[in-house]
């Protein structure tokens, strides 16, 4: 019994956190070999042989494998796959690019998110944007799956797996890259983020968003919307959280004028802490937030950006 | 150029989720349901390309119980020119695995040759986000997923992607699979007479065994149960009192 664990490079780096985390998860089903798979991925894969638990390092370093492009990774995983019952990585917005198309080279399903491990053919995954958690045990010969990081504790380092260097799948040569437009602000990306401070139809304007903006700065937070703000305008659609929007599960999240509809619970409910400014008392964030500070967020927010640190 | 358009009839986002009392699923039985939000998103994106004139006809498919047929008339009031239903189900309940509507989509494709296909990045049902990369896969095509812009040049296509951290732009070879992320559009809503209009427009009713595909599940619900719920938090009374409870709590 053996697992294949895609790790989480980005521009030759390993994700050590993200790759961890799968680890974690994937250590009760078997044995687990890392790819490392990149344009250069060699030193990546030096790190990820370092994480405990893991008995062997794959690494394919060619120039179709940079870029996160799906189609030649996908390629190279299927050609490994009869070595393994299991084909895993965490459930990044590379893995979820790449996984998919991997599983249906296989012609087996695709178990994505998942947030626990009931046995090697059996996982519990948040459907309906975690308003619900189902378990599903798959009859497909292989397993392939992606696990939601923010369940499971990292795997720790210490581990001296031995590392070998495989060749690249032909590339189907099917897409190219152009350019990569990383986020203009030094904020945290939102999924990823250990604190988020998201602001709702409550700041009002566009403008007042800034206070929200100057909180965020403050912590070292990335700054989130309800979907009520976006649809306001007062904040861009890439910020939403919520059903439609991302689905977040910080240390730390703080909601400030946002009423807590439904929609949006489902993006957030999974936060270590959470923290509410209203001033409606009634309003349904307070059912779920750790802490609830019934106020005028036009006061409240400048005094705790003052405040704090 | 034809663009295909699978859509998925789903509950509608603001309807409460109801896990049903014996565990088998969530309750779908007399519940508002409409068109997944992304696949709407992609609906816009392909009446767009006719109306830039990047595309000549757009045709919306879905798989599922028979009610589907309203989900189709909705994409066809917004702008499709004709649909197909592929009645896969017959208890609403029933949910078609992305691998299985994959599937089909591929057979749908072979007779279509659409020379790009748009779908939702995922349905807010089953948040698989799988259908567009499995398609993908099945016809050997390009994919380019979660897009926020599309741009079609010849016989490429520029797609913006969202990724962790950024955007990531990619030149795709035609014909290829688009997963449309929220920021592509902001859908349009259909007007009554586009509506009137909808009801005389075709929609072609077809099966899994007319593709010759088996939809069987793969993966079987064991159960469905409702998260975790949060333990009641506390009020405090002002900004000094939030800041010396959040240190204790060691989140600041």
């Amino acid at each position: 019994m053996s697992v294949l664990l895609l790790a989480e490079i980005t521009a030759g780096e390993l994700s050590l956190d993200a790759t961890a985390k799968a680890v974690s998860a994937a250590q009760s089903l078997g044995d687990v070999t890392i790819l490392a798979a990149g344009e250069t991925a060699a030193a990546a894969g030096d790190a990820a042989a370092k994480i405990d638990g893991v008995s062997k390092v794959l690494v394919a370093e060619d120039a179709s494998l940079g870029h996160r492009l799906a189609e030649p990774t996908a390629a190279l995983i299927a050609s490994l796959a009869s070595d393994y019952e299991h084909i895993v990585a965490p459930a990044t917005t590379d893995a979820k690019n790449i996984l998919p198309r991997v599983a249906a080279l296989l012609d087996v399903m695709i178990i994505s998110d998942a947030t626990a491990v009931v046995d090697g053919a059996t996982f519990e995954r948040p459907i309906y944007a975690g308003n619900a958690i189902q378990t599903v045990k798959s009859s497909d010969a292989k397993k392939v799956v992606t696990f939601r990081t923010a369940n499971f504790d990292a795997a720790g380092e210490g581990g001296t797996a031995a590392v070998e260097t495989i060749s690249a799948a032909d590339n189907p040569g099917l897409s190219e890259w152009v350019e990569d437009k990383v986020a203009e602000s030094d904020r945290p990306e939102l999924t990823s983020a250990g604190i988020v401070v998201s602001g709702g139809r409550g700041v009002g304007s566009e403008e007042d968003f800034a206070l929200i903006e100057k909180l965020a700065d403050k912590l070292g937070a990335a700054v989130g919307a309800s979907r009520a703000a976006v649809d306001s305008g007062y904040a861009a659609n890439d910020l939403q959280v919520g059903q439609t929007g991302k689905v977040v599960a910080p240390d730390l999240y703080v909601a400030v004028g946002i009423s807590g509809a439904i929609q949006h619970l489902a993006g957030m409910k999974d936060s270590k802490v959470i923290v509410a400014i209203n001033k409606d008392e009634e309003a349904p964030i307070f059912q779920v937030a750790d802490y609830g500070l019934v106020a005028d967020l036009f006061q409240a927010v400048p005094e705790l950006t003052d405040k704090l640190g | 150029m034809k663009v295909l358009v699978p859509v998925k009839r789903v509950i509608d986002y603001n309807v409460k989720v109801r896990v049903k009392a014996d565990g088998s699923g969530v309750d779908l039985a007399n519940v508002k349901m409409s068109m997944n939000p992304f696949d709407e998103i992609a609906v816009e994106e392909a009446i767009r390309l006719k109306e830039a004139g990047k595309a000549d006809e757009v045709v919306a498919v879905s798989i599922g119980v028979k009610q589907s047929q309203e989900t189709l008339r909705t994409a066809l009031a917004m702008g499709a020119d004709r649909a197909i239903l592929i009645n896969a189900a017959d208890d609403v309940h029933t949910d078609i695995e992305p691998l299985a509507v994959a599937k089909l989509l591929a057979k749908v494709v072979e007779e279509e040759q659409p020379g790009l296909v748009i779908t939702g990045k995922q349905a807010i049902d089953n948040d698989m986000n799988a259908t567009g990369q499995m398609l993908s896969a099945i016809l050997g095509w390009s994919q380019a997923a979660f897009a926020s812009e599309i741009d079609i040049e010849g016989d490429s296509a520029k797609v913006t992607r969202e990724v962790d951290g950024g955007l990531q732009t990619i030149s795709v070879k035609m014909p290829a699979i688009v997963t449309a992320d929220l920021r592509l559009n902001e859908p349009r809503y259909a007007s009554l007479p586009n509506i009137m209009k909808a009801k005389k427009k075709p929609l072609d009713e077809k099966t899994p065994a007319d593709y010759g595909v088996d939809v069987t599940p793969r993966l079987e619900v064991v159960k469905t149960e409702e998260p975790a719920e949060r333990s009641a938090g506390i009020k405090v009374g002002s900004v000094d009192e939030l800041i010396e409870k959040l240190k204790e709590a060691g989140a600041v």
